[in-house]
């Protein structure tokens, strides 16, 4: 459902932070980008929803070319696109009920939204995702009175009340302690299965992308250097991917992790 | 992987650190800090003081001084109150068109939102209600339009623009932008996106400035008088060329006590919207 074709992007700087990218993402797939900081990941998935504008390639959302889109199609085409952020980007004086609220802009008007006056079935669709996500007797206050992990849930509903059918998550877990960490990643997993959605999910915590994905893309320096399940990640792969290191621990960990997992 | 350099490390250790001073070629500092000194001394060494009008004027500043201990609000209570009404209502007219046309003006002229055409234009109406000073744009309104309160009100209003575009455009500039870009990936349209990304990010500086300037504008409505574009200023004027003292105390205390009554408002204000 979504495919990205010799993606390019070079900044005004002449730093190269996609070099001819090729993905492809069947529909209902979860996919873990991983690659060291500055590999190129934010970069590729905001060439995604065009947050920033690819220097050359196409990418396909359903056969439409996202690429060439003028800004009023575009418009249309970033509903279809969930996105999830590193520091949550909540608009922290807001309340949590109008950062909700606020993924679905791309459905009404302006003076809808200017009132704040939005549809009951979007109102009532707000309610049911902050329920989903445990967070219904928050909904009237203010976003900068959450927790980390509670914002990140509130950013979530942001992006499922837009009815996507991608989700572009980028860092989701970097600001997180390890536990909540390990709860929003398998809230995000859990949602796309339910709803069927595609994901893109960077993340540098190799350990935890492979408890929850099936399949692992690694980035270096703006190249797919790799393009597997997480058990195909060996020592090998990751040194090819971040460069020498003890990998061992951060391989080992993982089966003792899930057990944890389970019991909890 | 520690320890790259030990001889490096056995040369740094026993000195005395000092951050690294902000002209390194010492010569340099010293050359700046006399000229300094001596460009000061040249200075104050020009001011001609004729020490013999000093001792004059004493008497009378004393005189002026002495006024505010028994201020004269009855005698000119007319025009004290005229005057004032009159000035309130500039300074009120003034604020509300001046920042009705600052937020479209400010919103153009901050680079992170505004494409660059609409960024110069409004840089360049900025610049220029900035570069006159509102005594200047008072004289040449007041030669356009007569004495009176519309000039003063015109005056203030084009002076307000300057003020709250520029501050209110900086803000913008340097709002976060990651939540921003959360609201435009939502597929939002362009009015959208400025009412939840930007506008919650710059309201409260936006009021707060508002108030301030507000503040600002009452105060100059006090001079601007002086030129004949009408207000307080002018009851003011005539105080002092009639040298009535004890009236002028009396509208200056008027004043004080409105901007202090304002300052205290600001204060409220502020601290529920943050």
């Amino acid at each position: 459902m979504l495919k990205l074709d010799k993606l390019v992007k070079t900044y005004h700087t002449g730093d190269q932070a996609l070099k001819s990218v090729d993905l492809e993402i069947p529909k209902g797939q979860v996919l873990a980008l991983i690659g060291p900081s500055g590999a190129g990941k934010s970069t590729l998935i905001r060439c995604i929803n065009r947050l920033v504008e690819p220097t050359s390639g196409q990418v396909y959302l359903d056969g439409i070319e996202l690429t060439r889109l003028r800004s009023g199609a575009l418009r249309r085409e970033r509903r279809r696109m969930g996105m999830i952020f590193q520091e949550y980007a909540l608009v922290e004086r807001l309340t949590v009920m109008e950062n909700v609220l606020s993924g679905r802009l791309g459905y009404v008007g302006f003076w809808r939204s200017f009132l704040r006056r939005f549809p009951q079935s979007d109102v009532d669709e707000a309610f049911r995702l902050l329920d989903r996500v445990g967070l219904l007797h928050m909904a009237d206050k203010r976003a900068d009175e959450l927790s980390g992990g509670q914002r990140q849930r509130v950013g979530i509903c942001r992006a499922l009340i837009q009815d996507p059918a991608l989700l572009l998550v980028d860092e989701p877990t970097a600001s997180l302690d390890p536990k909540t960490s390990r709860q929003i990643m398998r809230l995000i997993v859990e949602l796309c299965s339910e709803r069927g959605l595609a994901a893109i999910i960077n993340i540098h915590d190799v350990a935890l992308a492979k408890m929850f994905v099936q399949r692992v893309v690694g980035l270096e320096t703006g190249a797919i250097v790799f393009d597997g399940t997480p058990d195909d990640l060996t020592p090998e792969m990751l040194t090819r991917i971040y460069g020498e290191e003890d990998w061992e621990a951060t391989i080992e960990k993982v089966d003792d992790d899930g057990q944890e997992e389970a019991v909890a | 992987m520690t320890g790259t350099s030990v001889s490096e490390l056995d040369m740094l250790i026993g000195n005395r650190w000092k951050k690294p001073p902000l002209i390194k070629r010492q010569w340099l500092r010293w050359v700046l800090v006399l000229g300094a000194l001596a460009y000061m001394v040249a200075a104050i060494g020009s001011v001609e003081v004729n020490w013999a009008r000093v001792y004059q004027g004493l008497d009378r500043g004393a005189a002026f001084v002495a006024a505010f201990a028994s201020p004269d609000f009855v005698t000119r209570a007319t025009d004290i109150r005229e005057g004032m009404i009159e000035s309130i209502l500039m300074t009120i007219a003034a604020s509300v068109v001046g920042i009705t046309i600052s937020i479209p003006i400010g919103l153009g002229a901050a680079r992170n939102i505004a494409p660059l055409p609409v960024y110069l234009v409004c840089r360049g109406i900025i610049a220029v209600s900035r570069a006159l000073q509102e005594i200047i744009v008072a004289i040449i309104l007041v030669a356009i339009f007569g004495f009176g309160p519309l000039a003063g009100f015109l005056t203030l209003s084009f002076a307000t623009i300057g003020f709250l575009s520029k501050l209110l455009a900086e803000e913008i500039e340097s709002m976060d932008k990651v939540p921003a870009e959360a609201v435009k990936a939502t597929g939002s349209r362009w009015g959208q996106w400025i009412n939840y990304g930007v506008q919650p990010q710059v309201m409260p500086r936006l009021i707060g400035l508002s108030i301030y300037r507000i503040d600002i504008n009452f105060r100059e409505s006090a001079i601007l008088g002086l030129v004949g574009a009408g207000g307080i200023g002018a009851t003011l004027n005539t105080a002092f060329d009639r040298y009535e003292y004890d009236t002028a105390a009396a509208i200056l205390l008027i004043i004080i006590g409105i901007v202090m009554v304002l300052e205290y408002l600001s204060g409220v204000i502020r601290a529920r919207v943050q």
